[in-house]
């Protein structure tokens, strides 16, 4: 892949939930990339917000083995040799939604108007041409960063995770997650669902302290 | 009489609010452009670095500029979208005249023959200071030096003012009190090098959110964040101590700190000693403090106090912020000294990691203070009550010291004098006061009273509907100049397209002008350079000195923080360092601050505080960006935040209306329910006009010092309503109608 610098290390792409304000840069700056101008593919989720600030913003994670390339019936998502799975090719996507149901982070999302399935290619455009998408470059708070992994771990605390497991499944993505330091894969299973930590892990929920004023 | 001279839904049918989705040639137009233009954001005081992609001269788009050392390529909403407004349908093309019928267009030149003429008469007949001049901190340094300049050379009113009257000034005139230079005192590089960060009364993450970055990485680094705000910010729902503070208490929480900081030891009585004055007072003050006294000043539990002592007191490093949140208060000056103190008394300043900062908003809101469009300043920060500095810049000027005015009055006082009759006309420059001041019906009802009222700006906005003549303005793209970031660096913005019509720079329309009321060979500017050549001069010897600065020297160096007295000197990212500070006597000076209640605290008939702010995807009063689509979908109009157990006293749901009512005036919107407010305040941000604007609701009491208006606090009582379906809220929201 292209997205490599001149000493060969390699760019990837990092979330950090823990950073995110909402700010929704990333969700006007998608929409200026060239692969598809006016039409923005990131996703920025407003966690509850009658108790919290918080917001969390989803990319394709771009999946090792895409489950939405796999359930696809008529092979109209291609994965590039550098591990970026592609939006749908128009000429085969048939819009029957399949990729939009087994998609375990919620990702494509099938757009009527077009009749076609729609979703983040991490910028292809930029990105294989060694330039960083656009939605990392603009995040104020580089809570989506492409970055080389080295910098990463000399400037951010926790850990870069890329593996997911549903249960007994196991996914892998190209996009990693900074957690605290814990193990090597995120299990998706036990988090509860509804559960209180809106402030973070290991927090108190910040709204507890107004409710006392 | 400037009343409006059409109904306000027909002229927004005609100059909008209107907007814009798309850019020049729609989202399908491909190929590569022309160029790309390194510049800066037009928006807040963080002045990001980007470049402008421009076609066939458009502006079609934009490019990050990752090379640009302050945000590295990041940018926000508003700096993404900025782009839109080069060729919006909104533009005025061509000058306007007010008319029985309403604007009809007329050509330039008799449009500013007639305000010549107008200004001229106004004049002769009441008196110099009889005529205003309002500009604004969007102003490159160029145009803020020359309107002083115009002000006080040709139309010689002592009455010339801004709009960082509403922004900068509590902060500037504390920071000034204690350490005797009002800039910012660190670079932002020095933010992740602190072991604690305060940050008081700061929506960072929407009032200027390249500064989040900085936040995260000094909390890679180990930091810990004190963050005192009356609303859960995102900043505040991180930090390691949030501290709810009730509006206008904040000066319970620095004396309280500051009280146990001196009982645990954790001042440095060496650097008092050898480096300030007034300590013993300070501490006489802050003895009355103890944090259970705080802490009923504040609202909030005294062990915060205690925390917020422990964390900050023994610290190695440490970092002050503040913005609007603490300074936009008729204490506004009083509050920022008794955060400032927090740093003075630990002698954290002048080093690595060690300082503090006032979180400038307006784009050029450092600068735009410093280059004499302020009613007691001259240029470089120069007083223009002392004899020498009148002295200097007459010399510059090449007029007699005594035809230079006076101080005037700053921007609130010159629409109280409007409505008293004492002002007659008004010429101002890239301000909204309809929206932006408080009080808004006073606002108003004062603009009415003009005899005469030229407004140059690029929308029509809110204000512009009241003049008589209305002359087209370029955007900041479309001229080019320097402004002066939140660090005190002093940056370039590069033209990348020529005005549209006849629209033309503010300084073209100043000099100009300058001409027809026969002060020309004053003003003999052929382009801005020359404007920052002379600048620089008027600058020398100042606090605010930038006789070494260059656009070549900013070019080559990403910027040049001042003071810079010399070409070969490499300027000044970091102020007091070997602790010498601004005064004469090269001390701080420490001040103490007693609290004292806001002009108005909720009583039995008004029991809530309104607290006003911004939201991130708006700019200022509107002007701009309620005219970009994107930014307006994502905060299409203003909302009043309440706490669920307010909410359920009044009977209100989450999407009911409320008005919000103070004595002096109300709005209708749709309630938010959220438990991130104090549950004895709410917040409407303030970005929209009529039944929608929470400066409707807003006092014009102002600080004694900084004349800032009190923004933060005043009583309203909020009552549940049924939809409103007059004229104004069928408008569409960006407009100021309601959804």
């Amino acid at each position: 892949m292209s997205a490599e610098r001149s000493d060969g290390s390699q760019l990837a792409f990092f979330i950090d939930y823990s950073r995110c304000i909402g700010c929704q840069a990333c969700v006007q700056a998608c929409e200026e990339c060239d692969t598809h101008r006016g039409v923005s593919m990131i996703h920025l989720e407003t966690i509850r917000r009658p108790d919290s600030v918080q917001t969390a913003p989803q990319v394709c994670m771009h999946c090792e083995n895409p489950i939405c390339a796999q359930v696809c019936p008529a092979d109209a998502i291609k994965k590039t040799p550098d591990g970026v799975v592609q939006s749908s090719l128009k000429p085969r996507c048939i819009g029957c939604s399949n990729c939009v149901l087994a998609c375990p982070f919620g990702v494509p999302k099938y757009d009527a108007h077009i009749d076609q399935m729609m979703k983040c290619d991490m910028c292809y455009d930029r990105t294989s041409t060694g330039r960083r998408p656009m939605c990392a470059t603009v995040c104020p708070s580089q809570a989506l960063a492409f970055t080389t992994r080295e910098e990463i771990e000399r400037t951010r605390q926790g850990t870069a995770v890329n593996v997911w497991r549903f249960g007994a499944e196991v996914v892998r993505t190209k996009v990693y997650v900074m957690m605290p330091a814990q193990g090597p894969a995120i299990h998706i299973d036990t988090i509860r669902k509804g559960g209180p930590a809106v402030a973070g892990p290991g927090r108190e929920d910040v709204a507890s302290l107004l409710d006392g004023l | 009489m400037a009343k409006l001279p059409q109904s306000i839904p027909e002229l927004v049918a005609r100059f909008g609010p209107h907007l814009n989705r798309t850019p020049s040639g729609g989202w399908t137009a491909i190929g590569e452009p022309d160029r790309l233009v390194k510049t800066h954001c037009c928006f807040c005081g963080q002045q990001c670095g980007i470049q402008l992609k421009v076609k066939d001269n458009r502006v079609v788009g934009f490019e990050p500029w990752e090379e640009f050392p302050f945000n590295r390529g990041k940018l926000c909403p508003k700096g993404v979208k900025r782009y839109l407004q080069d060729e919006h349908p909104d533009r005025l093309l061509s000058a306007l005249e007010r008319t029985e019928a309403g604007f009809v267009p007329v050509a330039y030149g008799k449009a500013m023959d007639r305000v010549a003429r107008e200004l001229t008469r106004v004049q002769e007949q009441y008196g110099r200071d009889a005529v205003a001049v309002l500009g604004g901190a969007s102003f490159t340094n160029e145009r803020a030096y020359l309107l002083g300049k115009f002000a006080r050379v040709a139309l010689r009113t002592a009455n010339i003012d801004y709009n960082g009257r509403l922004c900068m000034v509590s902060a500037a005139a504390a920071s000034k009190k204690i350490f005797g230079i009002d800039r910012s005192a660190n670079p932002w590089s020095d933010i992740p090098k602190a072991d604690v960060l305060l940050l008081a009364g700061s929506n960072l993450a929407e009032c200027s959110p390249i500064t989040t970055d900085y936040f995260w990485q000094a909390r890679e680094n180990g930091a810990r964040i004190i963050v005192l705000d009356p609303r859960m910010t995102p900043i505040g729902r991180t930090a390691d101590l949030f501290i709810p503070v009730r509006p206008g208490g904040d000066i319970g929480v620095f004396n309280g700190m500051l009280h146990v900081m001196i009982e645990r030891g954790w001042i440095d009585r060496d650097f008092i000693a050898a480096c300030t004055t007034g300590w013993d007072e300070l501490e006489r003050t802050v003895h009355n403090y103890p944090p259970e006294r705080g802490a009923q000043i504040a609202g909030v539990p005294a062990s915060m106090i205690v925390r917020a002592a422990e964390m900050w007191g023994p610290a190695r490093t440490s970092f002050l912020l503040h913005a609007r949140g603490i300074e936009h208060h008729s204490k506004g000056v009083e509050n920022c000294m008794a955060a400032i103190n927090l740093v003075a008394a630990t002698g954290r300043i002048g080093r690595e990691g060690c300082g503090y900062a006032m979180i400038t908003g307006q784009g050029n809101g450092q600068g735009g203070r410093e280059q004499g469009q302020k009613c007691d300043q001259l240029p470089g920060a120069r007083d223009i009550e002392n004899p020498a500095h009148r002295q200097y810049i007459a010399g510059v000027w090449g007029v007699p010291e005594a035809s230079i005015p006076h101080k005037g009055l700053s921007a609130v006082p010159i629409f109280e004098a409007i409505r008293d009759g004492k002002i007659k006309a008004l010429l101002s420059f890239c301000f909204n006061p309809a929206v932006s001041l408080p009080d808004g019906h006073f606002v108003r009802a004062a603009l009415e009273q003009l005899k005469f009222y030229a407004n140059v700006d690029f929308f029509m906005s809110e204000t512009s509907r009241y003049a008589d003549i209305v002359l087209p303005a370029a955007l900041m793209e479309e001229d080019e100049g320097t402004t002066t970031n939140v660090e005190g660096r002093v940056i370039h913005h590069r033209k990348a397209v020529d005005p549209p019509g006849d629209a033309r720079e503010d300084w073209k329309i100043v000099c100009d002008l300058a001409g027809r009321l026969g002060a020309g060979d004053r003003f003999p500017f052929q382009s801005s350079r020359e404007i920052f050549d002379e600048l620089r001069l008027a600058s020398r010897g100042g606090v605010a000195d930038y006789y070494g600065i260059t656009w070549e020297r900013i070019d080559r160096e990403f910027g040049v923080f001042w003071p810079c007295p010399s070409e070969d000197h490499p300027g000044t990212p970091r102020l007091y360092e070997g602790h010498r500070f601004g005064h004469a006597d090269g001390k701080a000076h420490f001040q103490p601050v007693d609290w004292r209640p806001a002009a108005e605290e909720p009583d039995v008939d008004f029991p809530i505080v309104l607290t006003t702010g911004r939201v991130v995807s708006q700019y200022l009063s509107g002007t701009q960006t309620r005219r970009i689509g994107g930014l307006v979908d994502q905060h299409p109009q203003p909302r009043c935040e309440m706490h669920p157990r307010l909410a359920t006293e009044l009977g209100v749901a989450d999407g009911d209306f409320v008005r919000v009512e103070s004595r002096r005036g109300s709005v209708t919107v749709r309630a938010s329910v959220v438990r991130t407010i104090r549950p004895d305040t709410v917040f409407v941000p303030y970005h929209w006009p009529h039944d929608r604007s929470a400066n409707n609701c807003t006092a014009h009491a102002i600080d004694p010092v900084s004349h800032i208006p009190e923004y933060k606090i005043c009583a309203v009582r909020v009552t549940r309503v049924p939809a409103p379906t007059d004229a104004l809220a069928s408008l569409e929201p960006e407009a100021g109608g309601v959804r």
